[in-house]
């Protein structure tokens, strides 16, 4: 603005070609500054090698009905169940409306008797407690965390509890009749 | 008392450095001459003590950092070979592990005392805020450093924590993939928090620097909360603060050190010695005990909670409204210099604003307490009423307060009371008798 070059001639100041360079300067600056921000946000994004390992197959042949299975894929616990009868009419026959997070279990599985899904409470990121035989299951015969308490049923689904949704199923797709692969 | 007054030192090789670079002068001026107010008690040493801690810290720190791995595969076993083969790393890791500690404990003392004789007030309310930030700074380095060694508790802990920024909507999930620079807390993440835990402390640091010029410009307050009004009311720092804060530092590291000797892990979780397992968490998760009281205001948030229900559960989730709970927890500490609307400072003549002040601290404890709890009841329901009162007294009842209340008259000068109360000599004298009012 006023500086040497320009003397004071009592009127206000305007914008001179000057000032026009400095902006010029400082926005190339600014833009400079912004564009290198970005690989230093991006660079701790997953990289490409944890990418990589993003999916995973799973042989299902050796899981029994009643059985359940935990895999990790990307560093994350999958539950895999082979669900009895009982437990597939169970939660079918659930009032959808009811629920905290409404889904049918046909939106939640592609073949009735296989439940794949994220085992990762999605309160706090506890893993559930049901896998293992002898397990508490719940109060509705599913999953149990005991972080915080929350309930899911046998489609994994919140019934109770702290947890605001129903546990995740992963994209995961039948590669043959005794095979997935997941992500 | 002018710290201007530039000494003339004996020994030519000072000199010569001190007419090129004025450390020597400086030094004299900050912490020779210093003007110190004369009534000061032991609640003055926090600060001093709290220096000491984050000194003891980075040295330990770097230490352990030669010996330590930072990979998932080895980080547990390093820190066991740390313990078992390191000569004397298990007392680097135990003071490391237990100066976590002390420094919370300290900085604690130290924020209490601010908040009962005034500190935060015109005109430190920027010392304040530093202070704040430091509080904030330490949280998140303390939270990284446990997730180091890789145990049951630093993977849960860094699991829980980081699953926080998921209730923020839209980005939240992307922010969380960010962070953790994976899907899940992996080794990235842990690579990533040891190069910040290394970090962090000498960005504390340099926060430590500006708060303590901020502290030089406005001098230190005094226990009633009044200006120094003249050489008459201060003494210089040496010897008197020197030795003042080396009796409290000597008080003070017999307690660090019947922690390290005699109960290493007394204040740790006993799971953080099983190694972290991904596919188990363990029954009950809880944080180191200097965040439990924050940890408690992030639990009180639920679904059937009368008071998120009626007032927030129109606008966001009870997981959204826990954490923002909990950062505002710390912003409106941050906020107290403004909240107060009293003139006098020091709670020794403020009788109410003196119990609302104890109320808080102890309030606070409360809070840590059921933090550690499991989530039932009644625990639950302490939680929820502590939440509440915690907010209620700073953002309601210090406003008002500061409002109604009719402080007791202050003394004339700081010298006054202390000569009354026969501290004996005259005015300037025994500096020592600190502890009367
Ligand atoms: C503000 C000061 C600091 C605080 C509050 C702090 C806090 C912590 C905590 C709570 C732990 C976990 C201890 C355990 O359970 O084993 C830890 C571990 C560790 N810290 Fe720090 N730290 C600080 C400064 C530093 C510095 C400056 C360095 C290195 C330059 C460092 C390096 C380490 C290392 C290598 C570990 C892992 C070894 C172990 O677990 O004992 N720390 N820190
Ligand atoms: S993490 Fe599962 S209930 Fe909180």
């Amino acid at each position: 603005m006023a500086d040497a070059t320009q003397p004071g001639d009592g009127d206000e100041p305007k914008t001179e070609r000057r000032d026009f360079l400095n902006y010029l300067a400082v926005a190339t600056g600014a833009v400079g500054a912004g564009a290198f921000l970005w690989p230093v946000i991006h660079s701790m994004n997953p990289s490409r090698d944890v990418l990589a390992l993003a999916s995973t197959e799973v042989d299902l042949t050796p899981i029994e009905v009643g059985q359940a299975v935990t895999i990790t894929w990307r560093g994350k616990p999958v539950f895999i169940r082979h669900r009895t009868e009982a437990e597939i009419a169970d939660a079918q026959s659930v009032d959808v409306a009811d629920l905290p997070d409404p889904q049918t279990d046909d939106e939640r599985v592609q073949q009735a008797p296989w439940l794949v899904m994220v085992g990762i409470c999605t309160h706090l990121g506890c893993v559930p407690l049901g896998q293992k035989p002898n397990d508490p299951k719940g109060e509705y015969g599913g999953w149990f965390c005991p972080c915080h308490g929350s309930h899911y049923d046998t489609s994994g689904r919140i019934r109770k509890g702290p947890a605001p949704l129903n546990l995740p199923v992963p994209g995961y797709e039948f590669t043959s009749d005794t095979s997935i692969l997941i992500g | 008392m002018s710290s201007h007054s530039a000494p003339t030192f004996k020994n030519p090789m000072v000199r010569w450095i001190d007419s090129r670079l004025p450390v020597f002068s400086y030094m004299h001026a900050e912490y020779g001459t210093f003007p110190m107010p004369k009534n000061l008690n032991y609640f003055w040493n926090f600060g001093a003590l709290a220096m000491v801690v984050l000194v003891v810290m980075i040295l330990t720190g770097i230490m352990l950092a030669m010996q330590y791995t930072a990979h998932i595969d080895y980080a547990f076993d390093s820190v066991e070979r740390i313990m078992r083969d390191v000569n004397y790393g298990w007392l680097l890791r135990y003071v490391h592990m237990n100066g976590a500690s002390m420094f919370f404990i300290v900085v604690y003392i130290h924020m209490f005392r601010g908040m009962y004789y005034g500190s935060y007030k015109q005109p430190r309310e920027l010392l304040w805020l530093l202070g704040v930030v430091i509080l904030v700074l330490m949280m998140g380095t303390a939270f990284m450093g446990y997730v180091l060694p890789w145990g049951q508790m630093s993977f849960w802990g860094a699991t829980v924590i980081t699953n926080l920024f998921s209730a923020i909507p839209i980005v939240g999930d992307s922010i969380v993939v960010w962070l953790w620079g994976g899907f899940s807390v992996d080794n990235p993440t842990l690579n990533r928090f040891f190069a910040l835990h290394y970090l962090l402390p000498f960005v504390i640091l340099g926060v430590v620097i500006l708060h303590v010029i901020a502290l030089h410009v406005t001098k230190s307050n005094n226990p009633d909360g009044i200006d120094v009004r003249g050489p008459q009311d201060t003494v210089p720092f040496h010897p008197y603060f020197t030795a003042k804060d080396s009796v409290g530092l000597g008080v003070f590291l017999m307690v660090f050190a019947f922690f390290v000797f005699f109960a290493p892990n007394y204040m740790g979780h006993p799971d953080n010695y099983i190694p972290a397992d991904p596919l188990v968490t363990p029954a009950h998760i809880v944080p180191e005990w200097y965040f439990l009281g924050f940890y408690a205001i992030l639990r009180s948030f639920t679904d059937d909670w009368w008071f998120f229900a009626w007032f927030m559960s129109w606008i966001m989730d009870a997981k959204l409204a826990g954490v923002l709970a909990m950062f505002g927890a710390i912003v409106v500490l941050a906020l107290l210099p403004w909240l107060d609307t009293s003139k006098v400072r020091s709670c020794r003549y403020r009788p109410i604003q003196k119990w609302v002040i104890i109320l808080f601290a102890v309030n606070f404890v409360v809070l840590s307490w059921v933090g550690g709890q499991a989530a039932e009841e009644p625990y639950v329901s302490i939680a929820q009423w502590s939440t509440l009162l915690y907010f209620f007294l700073l953002l309601v009842v210090v406003p008002v307060v500061g409002w109604i209340e009719r402080p007791r008259p202050l003394p004339s000068s700081i010298s006054e009371p202390v000569l009354k109360a026969g501290g004996g000599g005259m005015a300037g004298a025994t500096a020592a008798k600190m502890e009367k009012s």
